[in-house]
């Protein structure tokens, strides 16, 4: 059944919009974001184990690291492991990579209780006052975890064509409300026996008007398309 | 019980706690806990050192935030539980969740003595800030020494779950049985609020401290899921 409600647009003749309940006719957030305050803007990159989320993660860096002033804060009951996959990369200095425990609940860390997470990032700002951008690696999790709007400005949950074209198509919170999801490993979809059309598809029905992309870091290393996506959300920072 | 202390007390409480087992990660990685039956002792162990300390500080700083101190006195009592912690990691580990607790109690409980006590030590150790934010509260030291003591087993207790995936309930069960133990240690706690931070005990696990530095080794080599 289809409600109604006033919703202000700022300059003064409220008029209607219909709202919708069904969760695959999501639209994007009207509300405008909290204002950063001069901190570095957070973008946290949620997802299941092995879709991909720290191979992101270093693109991000490669293809950003020359333009912004970057750390990463890493979350995951491997912590070492994918902090030590990033230093190994060489794509980042290691004293802006951050890692946290999560006491076995990676999802706990982003969401209910974010304190450590926040502590981490505090720290990176403190050791570097200038930075622009904090990436948020979550770790591995399942299709409900989503980051508090408390720990990340905007979010990204990354699946990928191996765990099963179905995935979009099951929804949860990452799906359907991450400001970003991006498809991974497209160029192993017919080895896997993905149909990649079903999935863009079914992930555009659930998310309707939210951005989603198909990306190979195989074939474009520095994952130009979420660097251009990361690009147009950053705030113009003031001084 | 005033809801301060409840909500302290509470896991879902958003302070950083659920990264930090006491110890008891270690004692798992060393296989001294297995089984449901190896948890009372250990838990035993912690309530009447560490978590007889924690209890000592938190009922000092809520009669303290609850009569108003000159200024000075919430670094004395922070450096006083830093002499009475001899491990490292254990220092870091208290004081990140002190700070994780501050942050949620800013926003929680806002207080001009809050704001002392974070300008005086900006970190503080996690049972000073907890006894401060029930006394802001206008709760009484007992309820803040029960709150930390109670934490001191919870928190373990609820790794061993995550860690050994042993049985939630037999493991709730092992936590209740220790509600004399927490009342005497609160109780005990409670009695020498009022002392001078110098003059406060200072209990100590000899056991746990090797433990957390061995932890904060072991993250080092391989993987750990607590932070401590």
């Amino acid at each position: 059944m289809p409600a109604e409600h006033d919703h202000h647009h700022g300059h003064g003749h409220g008029h209607v919009h219909p709202v919708s309940f069904d969760p695959t006719k999501t639209e994007p957030d009207h509300y405008a974001p909290a204002p950063t305050a001069g901190r570095a803007y957070r973008i946290g990159i949620g997802g299941p184990v092995g879709s991909g989320k720290t191979a992101l993660t270093a693109a991000l860096c490669r293809a950003l690291g020359g333009e912004l002033n970057l750390a990463v804060v890493t979350n995951d009951i491997y912590t070492t492991e994918d902090a030590d996959f990033l230093r190994k990369a060489g794509v980042l200095a290691p004293e802006r990579i951050a890692a946290v425990q999560t006491g076995a609940c990676p999802h706990t860390a982003i969401r209910d209780d974010i304190t450590a997470n926040l502590d981490a990032v505090e720290q990176l700002e403190e050791r570097f006052p200038a930075l622009d951008l904090v990436i948020i690696e979550s770790g591995g999790d399942n299709l409900t975890a989503v980051f508090s709007r408390g720990l990340a400005d905007s979010q990204v949950f990354v699946v990928d064509v191996a765990g099963g074209d179905k995935v979009p198509r099951k929804g949860g919170p990452g799906v359907t409300t991450a400001d970003l999801l991006v498809i991974n490993k497209v160029d192993i979809a017919h080895l896997v026996g993905a149909d990649l059309d079903v999935m863009t598809s079914d992930a555009h029905r659930m998310r309707g008007e939210l951005p989603v992309i198909a990306q190979s870091l195989v074939d474009t290393p520095d994952a130009p398309d979420v660097a251009r996506w990361v690009r147009s959300v950053l705030p113009v920072r003031a001084g | 019980m005033d809801l301060s202390a409840l909500i302290l007390a509470d896991s879902r409480f958003p302070g950083g706690g659920h990264v930090h087992s006491g110890g008891l990660e270690e004692a798992v990685g060393r296989r001294l806990v297995t089984t449901e039956a190896d948890l009372p002792g250990f838990l035993l162990s912690r309530l009447r050192t560490a978590g007889a300390l924690s209890a000592a500080f938190a009922a000092a700083s809520a009669q303290a935030a609850g009569r108003g101190v000159h200024s000075g006195y919430w670094g004395r009592l922070d450096q006083e539980l830093d002499a009475r912690t001899p491990s490292p990691a254990q220092r870091v580990a208290s004081r990140a969740q002190g700070r994780g607790t501050a942050r949620a109690g800013a926003v929680a409980w806002p207080s001009p003595v809050l704001t002392a006590l974070l300008a005086e030590t900006p970190r503080p150790h996690h049972p000073i800030v907890c006894g401060a934010l029930v006394g802001i509260a206008g709760g009484e030291p007992a309820e803040a020494a029960a709150a930390v003591a109670y934490l001191a087993v919870s928190g373990p207790a609820s790794a061993a779950v995550r860690l050994l995936g042993l049985d939630p309930f037999a493991v709730n069960a092992v936590v209740a049985r220790l509600g004399t133990e927490v009342r005497a240690v609160a109780g005990a706690a409670a009695d020498v609020a009022g002392l001078d931070p110098a003059d406060l005990p200072a209990p100590g696990s000899p056991a746990l401290d090797l433990f957390a530095e061995a932890h904060a080794r072991h993250h080092e080599e391989e993987v750990r899921l607590f932070a401590s």
